[in-house]
């Protein structure tokens, strides 16, 4: 079994490009060149060097020796929450707007939930000297202010987008019509492993890094390449398709990833796309979606802005339907407590998107001997505010 | 030969009006295909709204969730216009995004359309390559014509491409945007109804996107067969409702 992309774009069912004509040109440009630019040596080294000692890799992997004991299991935490702007989304912004220069671009569009990825667009846009305008729910723009400050300060505008739910899907409607009337000079940095052919591919390539150094890591400590599970969270998808990426086609290797079933998976009120979701459209991509019976897309629901999409890239839609991936769906009670815990037993405070990879642990017994990797896809810093309200602190 | 081949075979400019079915009121559809008919349209696209949708401007995209609250449905609509060929014998095209078709079944609702006398459909987010692969046989089957897009940026090969697996009409898209846009035609657009008009396409085209009034109607039909208004007709709908369509039409020729 293929677990990768194939040549036409598609992941078993899911994926390919379901796109408005005037998307085409720029779409086929990126399908066209995304593999050739990514294979120059120039590229190459610039990458590496950025992620280096821009962005800071290697991300550590650590033993978490307190929450092992107390989970009684061997538990590592890559540290994606220690890279330059605070989560993963760097990695993937970094590679793209290398990219976006290789093929003559001069004004970068974003969408973004957290505002993780927004933070990581205007840094690299900042860096390169590029224009750089970011979609936001307008509800997100509210709960994740810290962020929307860094972006401004950044030199990045902020537009809201005020229809539908006002979060993520939306922001990611309001950069694709931006595209459209912008297809010229204008790349689109999507942060996620969503979207159309070749942007599932290409997010998660970038991403890949964090496997890849999971695996000489934990040679290093455990004298074996192949932990006995990864685990992560998904929004749409992007960390876990980084930590998965270089041990799909590892059979003794477990893959859990893990999603927000927000106040509940039956609730009303969730973005457990897995346990909801049918084969759909979103975004340009065939994928798992969350939708009526009328094939509206429905508005989902979770405390985690990064979690907050009612679709999952079509990687991941594909290790569901095939099995290769374990599906867990975390509430939002659930994901709090987790990350409350990491606090106490570790003294890092997690993005509330990765407290629900790390709630995994309650809900799967794991063997004392087994060695499980959970990646630790951001810092909490942005999500205080939630933290603060949440505990009453 | 389908309803909008016969159309197209008629010596005149077409004008095509796009609506969202279920807007203003949920059962304004079949009356306003009706008056758009009487006030000598001759083309008419029903919108099935949708949640996102990706194509679209302000105006439809709000005329789309207006709809949608309204209650409209696959279903709903198609029981709306079961007997729509009762009363009238204008070219009807569906046009909608691509999810809700899936989620009827794409030959559900070929079959559907068929039964009820609908002649063809527009679907922004089906591209054209997947159609051709999948979809082409099972439209053929019922009858029904497939209209793809164009743009200033599709290269004159994928335009050749897009012509060859084409047939009714190409729905020229004016200017690199969204529905609804306010720029009005300039050099840019003359320039590429012209390099248009200079392939000799086998499909004659009609221009759609940004034609909200007579100067911008007569502009387009220049070069091209017809041209299609979207916005500008739902933005009367929204300001005057659905009892003038006689003015609106009548101000646009
Ligand atoms: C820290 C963090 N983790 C995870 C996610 C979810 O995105 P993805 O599923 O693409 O990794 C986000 C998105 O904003 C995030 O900020």
């Amino acid at each position: 079994m293929l677990y990768n992309v194939d040549e036409k774009g598609y992941y078993g069912q899911f994926g390919g490009a379901y796109i408005p004509e005037m998307l085409y040109p720029n779409v086929e440009e990126l399908r066209q060149q995304y593999l050739k630019i990514m294979a120059e040596p120039d590229f190459k080294a610039e990458f590496d060097q950025l992620l280096k000692d821009y962005v800071g890799r290697p991300s550590p992997l650590y033993f978490a020796k307190r929450l092992s004991e107390k989970y009684n299991t061997k538990i590592y935490l890559k540290r994606e929450d220690l890279n330059h702007t605070g989560a993963h989304k760097i990695n993937n912004t970094i590679g793209q707007i290398l990219v976006a220069k290789k093929l003559g671009k001069k004004r970068i569009i974003a969408e973004t939930g957290a505002g993780q990825h927004g933070v990581a667009t205007a840094t690299v846009c900042a860096l390169m000297g590029l224009e750089c305008i970011v979609y936001m729910g307008e509800i997100d723009i509210a709960r994740q202010a810290p962020n929307v400050a860094r972006m401004k300060m950044l030199g990045a505008t902020v537009r809201p987008a005020l229809s539908g739910s006002r979060t993520l899907k939306d922001a990611t409607n309001e950069a694709i019509r931006d595209w459209i009337n912008n297809p010229v000079d204008t790349h689109y940095i999507i942060g996620s492993a969503i979207g159309p052919h070749p942007y599932p591919d290409m997010v998660t390539r970038f991403q890949s890094v964090i496997s890849e150094e999971i695996k000489w890591q934990l040679k290093e400590k455990e004298g074996r390449e192949n932990p006995d599970y990864v685990v992560a969270c998904i929004g749409g998808g992007s960390n876990a398709a980084g930590t998965f990426y270089h041990f799909l086609h590892e059979p003794e290797v477990g893959i859990i990833a893990v999603e927000a079933a927000g106040k509940g998976i039956h609730s009303g009120h969730s973005a457990a796309t897995s346990k909801l979701g049918k084969v759909g459209i979103i975004h340009g991509c065939k994928t798992l979606l969350m939708q009526t019976p009328d094939g509206q897309i429905t508005e989902p629901y979770s405390i985690s802005a990064g979690l907050d999409y009612p679709g999952v890239g079509p990687m991941h839609a594909h290790l569901a339907e095939t099995g290769r991936a374990e599906f867990f769906s975390v509430t939002d009670d659930d994901a709090m407590q987790a990350g409350l815990e990491l606090c106490k037993l570790e003294g890092i405070i997690p993005a509330i998107e990765s407290s629900h990879a790390l709630a995994v642990l309650n809900d799967k017994k794991f063997k004392p001997e087994d060695v499980v990797v959970i990646c630790l896809s951001g810092r909490g810093d942005k999500d205080l505010n939630n933290y603060i309200e949440y505990f009453k602190i | 030969m389908n309803r909008i081949e016969q159309k197209l075979q008629e010596d005149k400019k077409i004008l095509s009006i796009y609506f969202s079915a279920g807007y203003p009121n949920l059962n304004d559809t079949v009356q306003i295909i009706q008056d758009l008919e009487k006030n000598g349209v001759d083309l008419i696209e029903i919108g099935l709204p949708f949640s996102d949708p990706l194509a679209d401007g302000p105006t439809i995209q709000a005329s789309s969730t207006a709809a949608l609250h309204n209650g409209m449905t696959t279903q709903i609509l198609f029981d709306q216009l079961k007997d729509i060929r009762k009363t009238v014998s204008i070219p009807l095209i569906i046009m909608g995004y691509f999810n809700p078709m899936l989620q009827y079944g794409v030959e559900a609702f070929c079959a559907k359309c068929a039964e009820i006398g609908i002649d063809g459909l527009i679907i922004p987010d089906l591209p054209v390559d997947v159609y051709a692969e999948e979809y082409k046989a099972t439209f053929d089957k019922y009858g029904l014509i497939n209209i793809f897009l164009i743009t200033p940026q599709t290269s004159d090969e994928r335009i050749r491409f897009i012509d060859s697996v084409s047939s009714g009409f190409i729905y020229m898209v004016s200017s690199a945007s969204v529905t609804g846009s306010q720029a009005g035609f300039g050099n840019v657009q003359e320039n590429y109804f012209k390099r248009i008009a200079d392939l000799n396409l086998k499909n004659p085209q009609i221009v759609g996107f940004g034609i909200n009034n007579a100067e911008t109607f007569n502009q387009a039909t220049q070069y091209a067969k017809g041209a299609i208004i979207g916005s500008a007709f739902i933005k009367h709908l929204s300001e005057e409702g659905s009892g003038k369509i006689a003015d609106f039409v009548k101000a646009i020729r």
